[in-house]
């Protein structure tokens, strides 16, 4: 098991930096998540740890070792590729222990370690099977045990679960999950799946074209967004571009941009967010998750309440997706059903309230909110 | 750029690459291309100045001589190829199968051997003209192919198969979709064929008719044996070496490779652009079953026409092979059968040894062709470095070379010491041969291991060596095994055709290591062509057994294989 801490790191290919400015810090033991749309630098940053590329600047260290220029058949990672890679001439078993034999384990040892390897993963059966023979899942689980056999110091694995069905999909992601616990291995994980990172993750590293802008648990990412990218990106969200009218201790009133009669909104002032952001105030925009507004049928006393009208409903069986026009603006506001027929309706006029705690002010770096 | 273990890897293992290539690809074509700048000791350009206001014209009309031929060859393989394509891949009627794998069976004759089997068939005193004289009492033979018609027989014979099958494979890559979609804005068939199914064909065409231009200008055996008084440019280069002029030899070798060479960069000029691709998968073969029961069995009996003109060849060797010396001298056909020639072959010494130098020799080469072929292409598909198109082209250029030009080439490069032969002079010694023949191969498995190892993704090397496997040990049992039967099925063909030729053999053998090819053409002028097609015989068996061993041991389609 290791720590691994990336400082500083850039990769260059001629021209075009896929990664800068990149600073990391992976716990020993934790379940660690590259996530961001394909081309962010996520897999370029897993293959300077795996050692397939080397960085063009920076360091990276695995438990304080620097292992920077370290050929990648000397760095013990077990790494599970996104199409698996097993070698196609040979057996389960074989590939299993191809780790091992190179590694010159004795035969017996050897095979007690392949055949331990293949339990846990659930494929004692299969060992002589040609690996042709498999299903996708299949694959993926000898994939898994070939990386773990070896008592790597590291997991990495890239985007393992791309390449299977859905139903599929939630199995290994338990599996996976699974072998991790049992293993206790530090673990880093890339993928643009973002159910896949928030419900596997001990933390997340969210990255865009080379630069990774927030780590934190799922929980932090999804609540506590850095940027209007990482707000986007994850789940879906109302974005509003505002500037800031008043700054009093407890409170921010913003009012949204581009609109002809004012529309207010009261935002708390968190100690140690509202202070810096507000120095960049053309670019700032207020976020809430939809499911965070409430559809009121009547006007409620409290803040940022508005008077709306269902522009569209879409019926997803638990949730109902409904978006209501305020003023010039469309919020997207996600109910759960309530089983109730004809509740919702194009047409209907309602209240809408943006509850105060959940709103949060961040800056915009992508140019316009969506 | 970071000096770590795979860069010094990459230098390594392209070292060897480029000195190889240099000395024997490089250095010859240059040293050619030196000697027809001298003349009489001093550096001009007096023998180009020869070869296009010479008096004769000699030169000049071999030159337009073997253009003529090679687009009268691309004419007329394309007349046969295309619509044998066409009826094989589009139509249904029995023996249909049956009737497109015979189509390749030229391939399975080597070309001198083959050119041979048409001397026998067509020629003054052939098989075919002879019968029908006789089936009809005619005065004199009805027919007989030589010179020019000869030449485009059996240059029709081999090379409408390159036609056949590039169109085949084009064919079936439409999507049929794309026709149904023109029925259905209510174009009739004439139309569809001429406005849709024919440009998405003109890739394939156009890529075929480079090939077998190429094929024809470079072409030897057919000339040699066929032209009689009709000079073709490969054929001069020939006799101007064995007149002993050797400057002019260089000369023509020259402009022989100019020609060829901007057909090749044309050719991959032509293959880089953006060609036609068809964006649907999974595209299902759609034939329409023949339904007329005339048409039916009009085609069937064509078939059967067709697969008995093919095979005539073939069968004129065996028949040949089992004519013994001496017993067809004045008569018209041959009337003694027996297997003495075979019997002569294996036990008298001096008639099996051209046999075992050929296999000898080709050995040698197709042994150095699967070392250097291997890392050549491992080194051009799985690794970065400048200059590496240089180096593509580099293993290309012996394939666009005339045969006889890389035979002149050699000579012109090792008749003296040189560092890259050790200091030692080649010409004259029982290695050029086998150099000759590793050179002409380098392509044929450069290409056929580069298309195995485009197909291994770099994840497969890149977990071996996550895994702890260093490169050497990664290369050993990762990645040999699994290109290992793309890579022997190229190099099959290679052993096979190293056994088989001709051109360079001429230019450059010696009489203790001749081989085969020379042998059959010695036998011939010494009007003994049963042991001469007992020869034929052996290499059409060895093609034979390599075929087979491709298809059943390593899934590879004969198709595929050429």
């Amino acid at each position: 098991m290791a720590s691994i801490k990336i400082e500083n790191v850039q990769k260059a290919f001629g021209k075009t930096i896929a990664v800068d400015h990149l600073n990391l810090d992976i716990k020993e033991g934790e379940f660690f998540t590259f996530l961001g749309p394909s081309g962010c630098g996520k897999t370029t940053t897993l293959r300077m740890i795996a050692g397939f590329y080397y960085p063009t600047k920076g360091i990276v260290r695995f438990s304080g070792k620097d292992m920077t220029r370290v050929p990648p058949e000397k760095r013990n990672t077990g790494m599970v590729f996104q199409n698996y890679a097993l070698f196609p001439h040979m057996t389960v078993f074989e590939n299993v222990a191809f780790g091992l034999r190179v590694r010159k384990v004795s035969s017996s040892d050897l095979k007690r370690r392949v055949l331990d390897a293949l339990q846990k993963v659930r494929l004692e059966s299969y060992s002589d099977r040609q690996v042709s023979q498999l299903s996708g899942g299949q694959q993926q689980r000898v994939a898994l045990a070939r990386a773990l056999v070896i008592e790597p110091e590291i997991l990495l694995l890239d985007e393992p679960l791309s390449n299977l069905d859905a139903k599929l999909r939630d199995e290994m992601r338990v599996e996976i999950l699974r072998l991790q616990r049992d293993y206790k291995i530090t673990t880093i994980y890339v993928t643009h799946d973002q159910a896949e990172a928030l419900s596997m993750s001990d933390r997340i590293a969210v990255f865009n074209y080379g630069v990774c802008h927030q780590v934190g648990t799922p929980e932090e990412i999804y609540n506590q967004p850095a940027n209007d990218f990482v707000a986007s990106f994850i789940g879906e969200i109302n974005l509003l571009p505002v500037q800031v009218e008043n700054v009093q201790k407890e409170n921010l009133v913003v009012s949204l941009k581009n609109v002809e009669q004012p529309v207010r909104f009261h935002v708390q002032n968190k100690t140690g967010e509202g202070g810096p952001i507000l120095q960049t105030d053309n670019n700032l925009a207020i976020s809430i998750r939809p499911e965070a507004i409430r559809i009121l049928d009547v006007a409620e006393e409290g803040m940022n309440v508005f008077r709306g009208k269902i522009n569209s409903v879409q019926f997803f069986g638990s949730v109902v997706n409904v978006i209501v026009d305020v003023q010039s603006v469309s919020l997207r506001v996600d109910v759960f059903n309530t089983h109730e027929f004809g509740y919702f309706y194009q047409g209907k006029e309602v209240y809408v309230q943006l509850p105060e705690k959940q709103l949060r002010l961040i800056p915009v770096i992508s140019g316009g909110a969506p | 750029m970071i000096k770590n273990r795979d860069t010094r890897l990459t230098i390594w293992l392209l070292v060897p690459v480029v000195l190889v290539l240099v000395a024997y690809v490089l250095y010859p074509s240059l040293r050619t291309f030196i000697e027809s700048l001298q003349k009489d000791g001093a550096i001009s350009l007096g023998n180009y100045q020869d070869f296009f206001v010479q008096e004769s014209k000699t030169n000049l009309e071999a030159l337009w001589n073997s253009v003529y031929i090679s687009i009268l060859s691309v004419l007329v393989s394309a007349l046969i190829g295309i619509p044998l394509a066409f009826i094989f891949n589009r139509y249904d009627f029995p023996g249909r199968s049956f009737f497109s794998s015979a189509a390749i069976l030229p391939i399975v004759l080597p070309s001198l051997v083959g050119v041979m089997a048409f001397m026998f068939l067509y020629g003054e005193s052939g098989l075919i003209p002879n019968a029908i004289k006789d089936l009809f009492g005619l005065d004199k033979v009805p027919f007989k192919i030589g010179g020019i018609s000869g030449i485009l027989i059996v240059h029709a014979y081999t090379m409408y198969v390159y036609f056949y099958m590039t169109v085949s494979a084009a064919i079936n890559k439409i999507d049929p979709s794309l026709e149904e979609a023109a029925y259905n804005l209510g174009a009739n068939k004439f139309k569809v064929f001429w406005k849709v199914t024919f440009p998405l064909l003109t890739p394939a065409i156009v890529a075929a008719s480079l090939l077998v231009f190429m094929i024809s200008m470079a072409s030897f055996s057919a000339p040699f044996l066929l032209a009689g008084g009709y000079r073709v440019l490969s054929l001069q280069i020939y006799f101007s070496k064995i007149n002993g002029d050797m400057e002019i030899a260089a000369t023509q070798s020259v402009i022989l490779s100019i020609v060829s060479i901007s057909f090749l960069l044309f050719m991959r000029w032509y293959q880089n652009r953006k060609d036609y691709r068809m964006a649907s998968k999974g595209i299902g073969a759609h034939r329409s079953e023949v339904e007329n029961p005339f048409m039916k069995w009009v085609m069937v009996v064509t078939g059967i026409i067709g697969v008995i003109i093919l095979l005539l060849p073939h069968f004129t060797i065996l028949l040949l092979s089992l004519v013994p010396d001496g017993t067809w001298t004045f008569q018209t056909y041959p009337s003694v059968f027996n297997v003495e020639n075979y019997r002569l072959l294996f036990q008298d010494p001096n008639i099996f040894k051209p046999l075992r130098n050929s296999l000898l020799m080709a050995i040698i080469a197709t042994l150095a062709n699967l070392v250097f072929g291997v890392i050549a292409s491992y080194v051009l598909v799985k690794r970065k470095f400048v200059g590496k198109s240089f180096v593509d082209i580099l293993v290309m250029i012996p394939w666009a070379l005339p045969a006889t030009v890389i035979g002149m080439n050699l000579i012109f490069a090792f008749n003296e010491p040189s560092v890259f032969s050790f200091g030692q002079i080649l010409v004259g010694t029982f290695w050029i041969l086998p150099l000759a023949y590793f050179i002409r191969h380098i392509p044929l498995v450069v290409r056929s291991t580069n298309a195995v190892l485009e197909q291994l993704d770099d994840s497969i090397e890149e977990a071996a060596r996550n895994l702890g496997a260093k490169w050497f040990y990664t290369f050993r049992k990762v990645i040999l095994p699994i290109i290992m039967p793309g890579v022997l099925s190229g190099t099959l063909l290679a052993f096979i055709e190293s056994v088989g030729e001709f051109p360079t053999s001429v230019l450059l053998y010696t009489i203790s290591n001749r081989p085969i090819s020379i042998e059959i053409m010695n036998q011939l002028r010494m009007f003994n062509m049963g042991q001469a097609a007992a020869y034929g015989m052996i290499q059409i068996a060895l093609i034979v057994i390599v075929l087979f061993i491709s298809n059943k041991f390593f899934g590879i389609k004969a198709e595929k294989a050429l």
